[in-house]
């Protein structure tokens, strides 16, 4: 994709979960097991210092592929480097934590991820403590520079989480985020639970943290207009598959994908007056029973026998490289 | 359309009494909406938008209250009715879509039984024509094979399908006016498309009004007439959509305009509004934009703006005020 060797790259990433119902009700039913694949053979990787996005409907897997990415959940197959090395493989305690000490997350809900029972200083300081940083003393220092840098008051550390506004709270779980000088945040819907006019405001923090400290970011949202504004590089995921990738002007002015198209045809636009957007039949499938072949096909007005049952390899389209799974795409 | 608005809200106040003193979500808020149009509603949370559609079917929870003003329904006041009279008017001549599609549907009852409740309640049929009926709104509504889905219970339709049998419950008793709280929020954009799609076109084809609360700037460009600017309670700005929206007036909607990133068009930076609306607890005085607005004068701080005519809309802004700005120089002058 590009030159640069990159912070992150996930290989053939793939989850799936076990959502059979339990052995003895199984056995009575005569049912098999059944399986959810959350994330299908998913690759991708993002440069130092850049934006990659993820966009998605709900059940596509956007979610589960940040949480493997910091390490919350084992992918099932396939690997996530940092730097070069599996999280998963690397046995030494210690090395371990020197390399999670590096990447962060920010969560959706700024009511449900900040402790509701904790000082904000606190809150904020908890990374510095559990990497074990600093000494005690310097904390209380270091937690003022960041709220600083999140633009809050010193003395904002002092209360409570509920004294808070949303997007006061955002600012509050992105100054966790920084605490413990990570390279790379990955940020799963960090405004969708804000008001517009607050949203702006955290995304142009965001944008003018990167700047400032070089953040490399995995920014994912179901909001093509949020994805426009922060990304460098996007991935359209749809049903646990990237079927498209490409950087953000190839993918705005040409998407390649059936499905990417839809999704920015069906977007409202704030400067579409009166329009109605073309409607694309069905819903998206269920992830346990998907349709054979490309998953999209059954809304796809395109699709020809080959969809039905032929899965599309990833290609490289157009002169930007886009990187698109579709038989029909040129 | 008729000259005569089919529903007509003047002066609305909704005030609740709380241990700290009375709060009003809503205050002083005016809109006609006319047969077959849809009239958005728009703001941030806490602006007072879903309070207003509440205050309109006659919802609002205990011990809020509707405190002043009037709301009238062809010519008719619906606002002091007696309860009994209101759940007459209630499904049949307004009805209501919420926002998540599985808490307003009971989840014990088969989708046809409701439907079938819900219209016989309203019409004179019997059992089997209501069943009917039924079945040919649900084909109405894009629902596939009706006829056999209609024995189904909610939790065997996706949330896309779940929502058009919401919109088939409040279409049952042919009402007058849709009150849309946020109709399309829990869905993802593709069926959100459908689901608007939906809405414009029975309310072009039956001629329905429809109230669409959302806090989504696309939403209201795409499908509303007109819209209210909703800001702490009070209407900033309420004109066609197409002029407040490209040409907005009030600083709010600027602002608001101005920090929506879009999915098309050029790309700029975000500007950003300060602050974050006020708590009902602590309106500032005046304007209650002022702590936010960069625009700010004088009389700002003083006294709360009325909406005046500005082009095509009507905008609450001291900027536009005339008669004020003669006064403020008048006062300037006189004290020098």
């Amino acid at each position: 994709m590009t030159g640069e060797t990159p912070l992150i790259s996930a290989r053939k990433l793939g989850a799936v979960f076990d959502v059979s119902k339990p052995w003895l009700n199984r056995l009575l039913a005569a049912e098999e097991k059944k399986f959810l694949t959350a994330v299908d053979t998913v690759d991708f990787e993002i440069p130092k210092g850049k934006t990659f996005a993820l966009v998605g409907e709900s059940g596509s897997g956007k979610s589960t592929i940040g949480r493997m990415i910091v390490g919350l959940q084992k992918p099932t197959t396939g690997e996530v480097l940092i730097d070069g090395e599996d999280l998963f493989s690397i046995k030494d305690q210690k090395h371990l934590l020197s390399v999670r000490r590096r990447i962060q997350m920010i969560f959706q809900s700024p009511y449900a991820s900040l402790n509701p029972r904790w000082r904000v200083k606190h809150i904020i300081g908890e990374p510095i403590r559990a990497f074990e940083l600093m000494p005690a003393s310097e904390i209380g220092k270091r937690v003022e520079e960041l709220l600083d840098q999140v633009g809050l008051a010193k003395s904002d550390g002092e209360k409570f989480p509920h004294e808070f506004s949303g997007g006061q709270r955002q600012r509050i779980a992105i100054a966790r985020a920084l605490a413990s000088n990570p390279e790379f945040i990955v940020c799963d819907e960090p405004t969708s639970a804000l008001d517009v006019s607050v949203q702006s405001q955290v995304l142009n923090l965001m944008k003018t943290l990167q700047r400032e400290l070089g953040l490399t970011y995995l920014f994912i949202s179901h909001d093509l207009s949020v994805i426009r504004y922060m990304a460098d590089q996007i991935g359209v995921l749809y049903l646990g598959r990237l079927v498209e990738v490409a950087d953000r002007d190839t993918l705005f002015d040409n998407p390649h994908h059936p499905y990417t198209r839809m999704l920015m045809d069906a977007a409202p636009h704030i400067d579409a007056f009166g329009r109605t957007a073309e409607i694309v039949s069905g819903e998206i499938p269920d992830p346990i029973n998907k349709p054979s072949g490309c998953s999209f096909h059954p809304r796809c007005a395109l699709a020809e026998d080959r969809c039905q049952q032929e899965r599309p390899a990833v290609r490289e389209l157009g002169a930007e490289k886009a990187h698109v799974a579709c038989h029909l795409s040129v | 359309m008729t000259d005569t608005p089919l529903l007509k809200v003047s002066d609305l106040i909704v005030e609740f009494p709380t241990r700290n003193g009375i709060l009003r979500p809503v205050d002083r808020v005016s809109f006609e909406v006319r047969a077959g149009e849809i009239l958005g509603l728009v703001g941030e949370s806490g602006a007072g938008k879903s309070m207003c559609g509440s205050a309109i079917i006659g919802l609002i929870d205990r011990p809020g209250r509707i405190s002043g003003g009037e709301i009238r329904l062809d010519g008719e006041r619906i606002d002091n009715l007696p309860e009994e009279r209101l759940r007459r008017i209630r499904g049949k001549k307004i009805a209501m879509v919420f926002q998540d599609p599985l808490t307003s549907l009971n989840p014990l009852m088969t989708v046809g039984q409701q439907l079938i409740q819900t219209i016989r309640t309203h019409l004179p049929l019997s059992q089997a024509e209501a069943r009917a009926r039924a079945i040919a709104l649900l084909e109405e509504v894009g629902i596939p094979a009706a006829s056999t889905r209609i024995d189904a219970y909610p939790h065997q339709f996706s949330g896309g399908m779940r929502q058009r049998v919401v919109i088939s419950l409040a279409l049952a008793a042919e009402p007058e006016l849709i009150i849309a709280d946020e109709p399309t929020t829990a869905l993802d954009v593709s069926v959100q498309a459908q689901i608007m799609a939906l809405l414009k076109r029975l309310c072009r084809e039956r001629g329905t009004a429809v109230i669409l609360i959302t806090h989504d700037m696309g939403v209201i460009a795409e499908s509303t007439d007109r819209v209210a600017v909703l800001y702490a309670g009070r209407i900033a700005e309420i004109g066609p959509t197409r002029d407040v929206l490209s040409a907005p007036s009030h600083p709010y909607t600027v602002g608001l305009m101005a920090s929506t990133p879009s999915a098309t068009g050029t790309m700029h930076t975000l500007s950003q509004i300060p602050g974050a609306m006020p708590n009902l607890r602590a309106i500032p005085k005046g304007c209650a934009f002022n702590p936010r607005c960069e625009k700010g004068f004088a009389p700002c701080f003083k006294d709360i703006p009325v909406l005046e005519p500005v082009n095509e809309s009507e905008v609450a802004c001291w900027l536009y005020d005339p008669a004020y700005e003669a006064k403020a120089k008048e006062a300037s002058g006189a004290s020098e």
